[in-house]
């Protein structure tokens, strides 16, 4: 293209970063796929607006410890059946105490075992979401069942996505006996319904604990309700990812990879996962959205944390039997829990759409 | 197609072995301490726990044990170990209501995911849509059991003073052969609990799928070939749109029906197959588990056989293999 002895400027690979740089002094940078998503989410402030909820929550449930020591004094099982707490100057009972008493003349029946409710600011800090019927502070409980729930469904989400990258890898990269084998796991765990899958296996193991393979876990340890949630979720990613990789398997960069003389471990991680990363992330928002909810689910119906630790669906279930007459038991801790799981899914769109606008994963429920 | 079927069938039977074989691991192997010690109670002889142990046959091998479960399964001899009763029967007389719980929840989730999928796909980016988009995102972040507990405190409950005092029943169930009345009118506030998610869910589903087909060949040459946007939007787009909501549907339903709707059930007191699981949670009671999931595991195996069956006929670019 270029002539010479005519006077014109030769046009050499170096112009247009020249042009620039006489022009603005702007340099023409490459721009990765990361910072090109980084700069759709950053415009999208909706989804921005949820992640700062969401990071609110955990933070206010990690710091669980400090509301206790400063403001409520109550601990998350410090039960209070018979006492009183001093409402602006005065005792009340805790738990109502069944009366009758004559006002103007006519009697009113107080009804016994009634906790008292919100409070906001009149008991100095205590019960300002109420109590439950055993006494117990709703808004301690709300914060430390939070942070059980949050492990359990962040926990969970975390080791089924890295085991379902570890066995779509495998599957897709070694195709063949590994990939039937490892597709007819997916398929079997995807034959079972969720929460009944989850219900068999958490009700299973916190009868005795589970003691196999060196690991012994009591009946009521978190870490039962995590390692159920993310077994039965484990199709639920991998089945997308599988299908992902094996596209991928048969792109020419694996075989450039391959001449390169690269071993498969090293076109498994560097060459194949960096190139579903943005999937995984994707799956990663829905699955952890999923993960929190079937926490709650597999609580409220006893087979996830035991009691007496806290959880949001452990709050739901204590309040079922006193809806009548204490809804609040139940209702702070499912509207955090609606709110957590809202803020993870409205972000997760946003980062779909950022990360690529016509992807299609999604997680069926 | 009669091989394609056959071949499914056999498929389907493999893995529902399979299946049983994992039923079996969950429930007799991890629990690991065994069922007998359990129902002796805490002052037992090691005779009585022997006795026992023979009885409920698990001094055989894992073999023999595991097709004793299924045998006990089929042939409906399966008994609760808290209270003796006959899990077949009792998951048997949890059918119908089940079934009365999803399939009206079923028909409304459906009906209201397209409504609600269309109408924001139609107007996609502007004020109803995003509303609609809203509300669908709401929809799927509510956990069941505290949406069932609000519809109930608002609509059920005689609260302290909140709520619209009873307009429904707070829960139960009413046979539709004894008053399908009352049977409806128990069962519309479960329906709707039920249904939500799945609104939310098959709305956004739907929209995307209208948004990607409106730009498909076909809908082009519908346009140039003069038809409305009312006949290119049924007749057309959402004939075509609607294929993969079919799949989702026949496999949420199958989920659903096979004690997927276990939340629903025990929020609303309705004694079906899920609620009868719940109640075996608490008195850790292994058969009845075992059975529901059983059964569930039954209808999500059948059922995803019948959606391919399905898939291959709405859609004649699917070759049956």
């Amino acid at each position: 293209m270029a002539t010479t002895g005519t006077g014109q400027e030769e046009f050499t690979l170096d112009t247009a970063s020249e042009l620039a740089a006489e022009e603005g002094g702007a340099r023409i940078e490459g721009r990765s796929p990361w910072l090109l998503a980084w700069r759709r989410l950053r415009r999208n402030y909706v989804a921005l607006f949820f992640l700062g909820v969401f990071i609110l929550i955990v933070l206010a449930c990690s710091l669980a410890g400090l509301y206790v020591s400063h403001v409520s004094h109550l601990g998350e099982n410090d039960t209070n059946p018979s006492g009183t707490v001093l409402i602006n100057g005065k005792p009340v009972h805790v738990i109502s105490q069944g009366s009758t008493t004559i006002v103007n003349g006519q009697p009113k029946i107080i009804f016994g075992g009634v906790p008292i409710g919100p409070q906001w600011g009149a008991a100095g800090g205590k019960y300002i979401l109420g109590a439950d019927v055993l006494g117990r502070d709703v808004a301690t409980r709300v914060l430390y069942g939070g942070a059980n729930s949050l492990f359990v469904g962040g926990v969970a989400a975390i080791i089924c996505t890295v085991l379902s990258v570890f066995l779509a890898l495998l599957a897709g990269y070694f195709g063949g006996a590994a990939d039937w084998i490892i597709s007819r796991v997916f398929d079997l765990i995807w034959a079972f319904p969720v929460v009944l899958l989850g219900i068999a296996l958490g009700t299973a193991l916190s009868v005795n604990g589970f003691h196999h393979f060196g690991i012994n876990l009591s009946g009521s340890s978190l870490w039962i309700p995590t390692a159920v949630i993310a077994f039965v979720f484990i199709p639920y990613i991998g089945r997308p990812l599988r299908g992902q990789i094996l596209a991928l398997r048969q792109r020419e960069f694996v075989e450039a990879a391959t001449a390169q003389g690269a071993g498969s471990l090293r076109i498994m991680f560097s060459e194949l996962l960096p190139n579903i990363a943005s999937s995984v992330l994707v799956l990663f928002t829905l699955i952890i959205a999923s993960t929190i909810l079937t926490e709650a689910g597999l609580s409220f119906l006893g087979a996830g944390v035991q009691p007496p630790n806290p959880s949001w669906g452990t709050m739901i279930a204590d309040g079922e039997h006193q809806l009548a007459n204490a809804p609040w038991i139940s209702f702070w801790a499912g509207l955090m829990l609606a709110l957590t799981v809202l803020s993870i899914n409205v972000f997760g769109d946003g980062l779909r759409d950022a990360l690529d606008p016509r992807a299609k994963v999604r997680i069926e429920h | 197609m009669v091989a394609f079927i056959i071949r499914r069938i056999l498929g389907m039977i493999l893995v529902l072995t399979a299946v049983s074989f994992i039923v079996y691991l969950i429930f007799i192997v991890i629990p690991g301490g065994d069922p007998a010690d359990r129902i002796a109670g805490k002052v037992a002889t090691p005779a009585n726990i022997a006795s026992i142990k023979h009885k409920l046959g698990l001094d055989h091998n894992f073999i023999i044990q595991w097709f004793d479960m299924v045998k006990s399964l089929l042939s409906g001899t399966l008994v609760s170990y808290y209270d003796g009763t006959n899990v077949v029967q009792q998951i048997k007389e949890g059918i119908p209501v089940t079934f009365s719980l999803c399939v009206g929840a079923g028909i409304i989730w459906l009906g209201f995911g397209v409504l609600v999928g269309t109408i924001s796909a139609v107007y996609a980016g502007r004020f109803t849509d995003r509303t609609i988009t809203a509300l669908a995102l709401i929809g799927i972040s509510l956990p069941v059991a505290w949406l069932g507990l609000i519809l109930l405190y608002l609509f059920a409950e005689q609260g302290l003073g909140g709520g619209f005092g009873t307009l429904f029943p707070p829960g139960g169930y009413v046979p539709l052969t004894q008053d399908p009345i009352q049977w409806a009118y128990h069962l519309i506030l479960p329906w709707f609990t039920l249904a939500v998610l799945f609104i939310g869910f098959y709305g956004r589903v739907l929209r995307s799928n209208i948004l990607d087909t409106i730009n498909e060949d076909f809908v082009r040459t519908a346009k140039a070939k003069g038809l409305s946007s009312r006949q290119i939007l049924v007749k057309h787009t959402l004939r075509a749109s609607l294929i993969p909501i079919v799949t989702l549907f026949g496999l949420d339903f199958a989920a659903v029906l096979g004690g997927g709707a276990i939340i629903t059930e025990t929020v609303y007191q309705i004694h079906g197959v899920g609620w009868y699981a719940a109640q075996a949670i608490g008195t850790q009671d292994l058969p009845p588990l075992m059975g529901v999931t059983l059964y569930g595991a039954t209808f999500i195996v059948v059922f995803s056989t019948l959606v391919d069956v399905a898939y291959a006929y709405l859609d004649p670019r699917i070759r049956l293999t």
